[in-house]
């Protein structure tokens, strides 16, 4: 009768189980850090005997015999028999991750992980110190804490839930200088939340004619609500380079910051911790994260991807509206132009605000990685420490699962590959513990996730040798260096002298490569000998609508994605080389580009020379060249829904989706460097002329 | 022209439509819709007999010339052909022809196994055929019209 409710319950059993599992691994983080307190413990313990208690419930009896054992562990450390040195800490981290593993087993009926034993026979063989204290006295500390969330929930209340910003914020020369209005920013602050601005004049403001020029004047804003903090910054987007700005949270009242200062010393008394924490009551305790979680519901994702496509529907609505309307030659209608206008603000409003439903920040995935480096560092005996940047950032939740497999295999790369050997770096005068730094950021609406390591670089000699050999390029070639290493990205090529079993199986960097751009992403490569790689991957946003430039071919209307333009140009007879019989290039600027007509490329029509009026569209490939692409005409420059192509009729090159216009016919969205990879391959060019 | 009578037990209802001067039909079962036609978008380098796309209230829509899938000239494309929906192995295709003419109701014992007419085009499609009022009707097998997808994918 109840199994539906049984299942539902035991689902979100598991879904608290990820989330108490990101917070265990949060609170090791902070003990690595020797940031943590006896706060910290508890919520370790606290993780781990919930998803005990909760899989006890369901009878998942291999999850509950690992999560005891693991508990008890941790109760010694909760009663300070345990200390937690750097090698106890190693095994929480193992002894999370195998939880972890034991959990996804559990949901999916899978038989339980291997090598539990092994780790937890080493947690239990932990050496235990006598107790300084006697039980009681730690039982009480919690007790403590439990008490301070009656006072906290009013004190809560009053804040609004949210803790204000504070944002400082001081114009330099540049911003007058460069048409920028401080009060235009200030009022789009206002709109965000409940804003207080103070302007602070300088004591010594003169008004004399020399100074007068000269910005004097400071402004601090203390802005209070829910306010994102991706959203503070997009309103100082264009005076960022302009003038000096810090966006900060409110400090803590000074409560908080004595039980820091207790904190810093490890394992201090619990009763000297106790004698500090009565004062501290009405003020918010020294857990800062965990109490300004906003309310959320949990909803299923079946009934945001259905919201999601119905604004699709809406977007393509209003586009048909909007040609509806000017072709009834109403357009210049005040009224009617201007309620179409506000239709579309309120359209990509609402798109945004869906987007933002499905948008999920990128810590659990970075999680998922500080253990990709814990174990393949073990598995090649390097010492190496992940630091992650940014994992508030939010990315549309596919994205998120489809870029774990090319990260987690980036990752590798860097830790087996890139970082070098212990007794190699000490040589060379690094530490011997690498770095693997890990960011993911915000920037010019996409997201931006580097993979950056403290190795040895690229060994281009090496790459080219290597490429040579394959037969990649040709022996006597002169690349660049950029050229050099975005060879690494070509199918099949890899230079690791031993094939380990973590990574270079001869599954590349060109996996990576095609992962990403199936997001609709790039990626890139810098590398400096001696100092590191980087990959910088840029992500569009969501994966359900693209800004686009409309386009017509050979009679037929495509669109190619803004993000793959550089710039449009008229053709005309003095810009066009030709090489041969039918190789053309386009002359920009001191630079030949070839000259490809879209027309041809798609099939649509014979190939044949360009003629002048047409319009070149310059495009940014994924190795960083450029081609130049000959189209009939620009339309237009919108929004488009993606529609999926059916893959029924195999993969169609060149063309990512398709898309409705406003006239409802369907529209090929193009991806340019998909389509110049056919068409520098000199084999379907004959083909397609034949028939 | 259909008689109710004949809708006894062991009959099949069939959609019969023409292209060009033939009758052809599928079951009944798994016709979705019936559109007036639209223009499709061409799809690169598709087979020939691939029209294009079409939009489907919101959705993609390949549409296929079945003129041309079954050997002859292709559809003109123009307003007087239909478009017929169906739904075959999980996908929805749409099916360009010259006109709908028909809804049947066949009995069982009606329907002639196609003789052996070799492994044309055509006749790889052909599940059956049947006489009606001296009108033959040639009974599509959807399955073997439509792509392979599982070939085709990989």
């Amino acid at each position: 009768m109840s199994d539906d409710a049984i299942n539902a319950i035991r689902a979100s059993f598991f879904e608290e189980c990820e989330e108490l599992v990101e917070s265990l691994h949060d609170a090791l983080e902070q003990m690595d850090r020797g940031t943590g307190d006896d706060e910290t413990v508890n919520v370790v313990f606290r993780a781990v005997h919930s998803i005990k208690g909760g899989a006890g419930a369901f009878g998942l009896g291999d999850l509950v015999d690992f999560a005891h054992r693991f508990e008890t562990v941790l109760d010694d450390l909760r009663s300070r028999r345990l200390r937690a040195d750097a090698q106890a800490i190693r095994l929480f981290f193992q002894g999370a991750d195998l939880l972890h593993d034991h959990v996804r087993a559990a949901r999916s009926d899978a038989p339980p992980p291997d090598g539990a034993d092994a780790v937890l026979h080493a947690l239990e063989a932990l050496p235990l110190t006598r107790a300084p204290q006697g039980a009681g006295a730690v039982d009480f500390t919690p007790m403590l804490i439990d008490l301070g969330f009656a006072g906290l929930a009013e004190d809560q209340q009053a804040l609004n839930g949210t803790v204000p910003w504070q944002i400082r914020f001081t114009p330099r020369h540049g911003l007058y200088a460069s048409g920028n209005e401080p009060l235009l920013i200030l009022r789009s602050l206002a709109a965000l939340g409940q804003a207080r601005v103070t302007c602070i004049a300088p004591p010594d403001l003169a008004l004399s004619v020399e100074a007068a020029e000269e910005p004097r004047l400071t402004w601090e804003i203390e802005l209070a609500g829910d306010v994102p903090e991706v959203d503070l910054h997009e309103a100082f987007d264009f005076v960022t380079d302009v003038s000096d700005l810090s966006i900060r949270r409110a400090p803590a009242p000074t409560g908080a910051v004595e039980t820091a200062g207790v904190s810093d010393q490890p394992a201090s008394d619990p009763a000297e911790t106790a004698e500090h924490l009565p004062p501290d009551r009405p003020k918010p305790d020294p857990r800062p994260e965990a109490e300004w979680l906003p309310a959320t519901v949990r909803v299923d994702l079946d009934r945001v991807d259905r919201l999601v496509n119905l604004v699709g529907e809406l977007v393509i609505s209003h586009a048909m509206l909007a040609q509806s309307v000017s072709e009834a030659g109403i357009a210049e209608h005040g009224a009617v132009s201007g309620g179409l206008e506000a239709f579309q603000v309120l359209t990509r409003d609402i798109q945004d605000s869906v987007m933002m439903i499905r948008a999920q920040p990128v810590k659990p995935l970075f999680q998922r990685m500080a253990r990709i480096v814990r174990e393949t560092s073990l598995a090649v005996g390097k010492t190496v420490r992940l630091l992650t940047e940014g994992e508030a950032t939010e990315i549309d939740k596919t994205v998120i699962e489809r870029l774990s497999d090319p990260l987690t295999h980036m990752i590798r790369n860097a830790v087996d590959h890139g970082i070098e050997p212990p007794e190699v770096r000490l040589a060379a005068g690094k530490p011997a513990q690498g770095t693997v730094t890990l960011t993911a950021s915000h920037r010019a609406g996409r997201v931006m996730v580097e993979i950056a390591d403290d190795g040895a670089g690229i060994d281009r000699d090496r790459v080219r040798r290597t490429a040579v050999a394959r037969g990649l390029i040709a022996p006597d070639a002169q690349p660049t260096e950029a050229e050099i290493d975005n060879l690494l990205f070509l199918p099949g090529f890899t230079t690791a002298a031993a094939v380990s079993s973590y990574s270079g199986r001869g599954v590349g960097l060109d996996v990576v490569k095609s992962a990403i751009s199936g997001l609709g992403g790039r990626i890139s490569i810098q590398a400096e000998p001696g100092r590191g790689t980087r990959f910088s991957i840029s992500l569009p946003l969501t994966l359900a609508v693209l800004d686009g430039m409309v386009v017509r071919v050979a009679d037929q209307t495509v669109v190619v994605p803004l993000s793959a333009i550089m710039e449009t140009v008229l053709l005309s007879p003095e810009n066009i080389r030709r090489v041969g019989g039918s190789t053309e290039l386009l002359h920009v600027r001191g630079r030949l580009l070839p000259l490809f007509d879209l027309g041809a490329q798609l099939g649509f029509r014979p190939a044949r020379g360009s003629e002048r009026d047409q319009i070149v569209i310059l495009t940014a490939q994924d190795d960083g060249s450029r081609a130049a692409l000959v189209v009939d005409a620009i339309l237009d420059q919108r929004q488009v829904v993606i529609k999926g192509l059916s893959r029924q009729y195999g993969r169609t090159p060149g063309v990512a989706a398709a898309t409705i216009l406003g006239d409802g016919q369907v529209a090929l969205i193009l991806d340019p460097s998909d389509l110049m990879a056919g068409a520098r391959a000199p084999a379907p060019a004959p083909v397609s002329l034949a028939g | 022209m259909t008689e109710h009578s004949a809708q006894s037990q062991g009959a099949t209802e069939l959609l019969a439509f023409r292209l060009g001067d033939q009758e052809y039909c599928v079951d009944i079962m798994s016709v979705r819709e019936i559109r007036g036609w639209t223009r499709a978008t061409p799809l690169p380098f598709a087979p020939g007999h691939v029209k294009g796309v079409i939009n489907l209230r919101g959705t993609i829509l390949p549409v296929i010339d079945l003129a041309v899938r079954l050997g002859m000239d292709a559809v003109a494309g123009d307003e007087r052909n239909v478009i017929i929906v169906v739904a075959v192995n999980g996908h929805t295709v749409g099916l360009l022809v010259d006109a709908v003419s028909d809804i049947l109701s066949i009995a069982h014992d009606d329907f002639q196994p196609p003789p052996d007419l070799g492994d044309s085009r055509a006749a790889m499609c052909i599940s059956a055929l049947t006489l009606v009022d001296d009108r033959l009707i040639r009974v599509l097998d959807l399955g073997a019209v439509l792509p392979r997808q599982s070939a085709d994918a990989a």
